[in-house]
């Protein structure tokens, strides 16, 4: 059992970590306000618009429908398009979006939901515009279920990184592709399984950690 | 809007609000069935109903978060009914409202959910924190600006509810069952602090509930609602003693001492002596009626269970009398006496000389 090299595993982590962090942003950047449309737009909503309700959940649902790997080459083109190739880390970053934009915009809608209508009730009857229900309201009040669910997101997209590695993105799911299971190196697997392991335990500490400290509920 | 349709503003110079017809239908249940009130400057009005009444549809229709099929809704002599959202927005910041389960916003400690009100309204955030200072120290809670909440007790954060509301200066304060998720003893201090701020902010108040204790403790008028109309409306004193409507007496009936089961149960025809139920109400409750009694029937009369309770500063109360007596002619001659003395009598049977 060769020993797996540390400069392999540290890029593959860095990869990794960029995929995740980068689509992980994203995702909280469209899916945050798509969530929001979600739950504001459908019928009883301060904005409620049906008919958008339905389009952009229709979107939405095809979208979480397609399996990621499916996804991954469906999208080459758009990817193409964005990033001129369609191998690499920056690639890979394209189709983990699109899977996670929606991912999160379901998490953070359910989130949402539970906000209770005797608060957004109580806004209303102080005179507070649409506005001000979400950025006083809304946001805040499911703020540590949305820390949640964002936590959640990230640690999908770890995974969903390493298989976007077996198309050629890079990252610990290449690696352990390329060296643990095409070259027989089982200490290069072992060594990739336990730094997801810890790479995803690091995240829901630090994610619970958030959301403990910000619930005065 | 024309002068002349205007009849609420014309003939009601104080009034805060005036509802004219105002109906509202979910599906084929008329949640609201025409009704006319109106509030006037400075009073508490108690609307009473038991729940399913219309009670939160027509305080819904107060601040358009409900909109009526039909009628009119003024506040402070304009019809809101046509306003869009975004203009009944202006109007609502002038109307404070409490909630049953108090609505506060659990990610902001108690000065920050007191100040919300104001920031919607647009004040800068010195005049905020001077303002809601002065707010937490009205409801006694001063040191919990910090707080959140959930550290709170329902007493407590009722208060914050109150502090809230009353935060804009507001000209109306709507009252949405705001101690009915509340122990009596912190029901009664909430009720004192709303009576408070209705003697000393003059503040017009409209208390929404199911319980006929809190419109006795509060209310200078009621306001009665069952199935969506109004049964009974009237000075609380009145409406209390002498209820014309069935809603309204089952209401009352809490109010009332009732007779003990171990005394209801020795009534017969052929007791020795008849037992009466004297309803009274006002200045003549105060009257010597054992020894009235006494004098018609030359027996000693016994009172066996009663009691008197205050409304608006009136006692009002049911008193169990035993005549001493079976004698029909001595029963007829009290019950003849007492009519007009009371706002009730009633022969209720015989009991033993000796209860």
């Amino acid at each position: 059992m060769s020993l797996p090299s540390f400069d392999l595993l540290a890029r593959g982590l860095w990869e990794t970590v960029v995929m995740t962090g980068v689509s992980g942003f994203f995702s909280l950047v469209f899916g945050l306000p798509l969530g929001l449309v979600l739950v504001t737009t459908d019928r009883g909503g301060i904005f409620e618009a049906t008919t958008v309700n339905r389009f952009l959940g229709a979107i939405v649902n095809a979208l979480r429908s397609l399996p990621f790997i499916i996804l991954l080459v469906a999208v080459i083109p758009l990817t193409r398009l964005i990033v001129g190739s369609a191998i690499g880390i920056a690639a890979a970053i394209v189709p983990l979006t699109i899977a996670a934009i929606p991912y999160f915009a379901r998490i953070a809608e359910v989130s949402l939901r539970e906000v209770p209508q005797g608060l957004i009730d109580a806004a209303r009857a102080m005179g507070a515009s649409r506005w001000t229900i979400i950025r006083d309201v809304l946001v805040p009040e499911s703020l540590p279920s949305l820390v949640s669910g964002f936590t959640v997101t990230l640690v999908t997209l770890v995974g969903a990184s390493a298989m976007a590695g077996a198309v050629g993105a890079g990252g610990l799911g290449d690696i352990a592709i390329r060296y643990g299971y095409q070259r027989f190196e089982t200490g290069t697997m072992l060594a990739v399984v336990a730094i997801l392991i810890l790479l995803v335990s690091l995240l829901q500490w630090a994610g619970d950690a958030v959301a403990r400290r910000i619930d005065h509920r | 809007m024309s002068a002349t349709e205007n009849g609420h503003s014309d003939m009601d110079e104080a009034a805060v609000v005036a509802l004219t017809g105002v109906s509202r239908r979910f599906g084929d249940h008329p949640a609201l069935d025409d009704i006319s009130l109106s509030l006037h400057r400075g009073e508490i009005l108690g609307l009473i109903g038991r729940s399913g009444a219309g009670k939160s549809t027509l305080i819904r229709c107060l601040n358009g978060l409900e909109k009526p099929d039909t009628g009119r809704v003024e506040i402070d002599g304009q019809d809101i009914t046509p306003l869009s959202e975004q203009a009944l927005q202006p109007v609502r910041r002038r109307i404070g409202m409490i909630f049953q389960h108090f609505n506060l916003l659990s990610s902001k400690t108690i000065a920050d959910n007191v100040a919300l009100p104001l920031k919607i309204a647009g004040q800068p955030e010195a005049r905020r924190r001077a303002r809601v200072m002065e707010l937490l120290d009205l409801v006694g809670l001063a040191d919990k600006a910090g707080a959140y909440p959930a550290q709170l007790s329902g007493g407590q954060k009722q208060r914050v509810g109150i502090a809230r509301a009353l935060a804009p200066d507001p000209l109306l304060l709507l009252s949405d069952e705001a101690t009915s998720a509340l122990d009596p003893e912190t029901t009664h201090s909430i009720l004192d602090l709303l009576r408070s701020v209705n003697r000393e902010l003059g503040l017009t108040i409209l208390m929404i509930t199911h319980e006929i204790e809190v419109v006795r403790q509060i209310a200078s008028r009621v306001v009665v609602l069952d199935q969506g109309r109004i049964v009974e409306e009237g000075p609380v004193a009145r409406v209390l003693a002498t209820p014309r409507s069935e809603t309204t007496r089952s209401l009352v009936r809490s109010l009332s001492p009732m007779l003990p089961d171990t005394i209801a149960a020795q009534i017969t025809p052929t007791g020795a002596q008849a037992l009466l139920r004297l309803d009274v109400f006002g200045a003549q409750a105060r009257q010597p009626f054992l020894s009235q009694i006494s004098d018609l029937t030359g027996r000693p009369a016994h009172l066996v269970h009663g009691g008197l309770s205050d409304v608006q500063g009136e006692p009002f109360g049911r008193l169990f009398i035993a005549l001493g007596t079976a004698d029909p002619a001595s029963v007829a001659k009290v019950v003849a006496a007492m009519t007009p003395l009371s706002a009730g009598v009633e022969v209720l049977g015989n009991v033993p000389s000796q209860l």
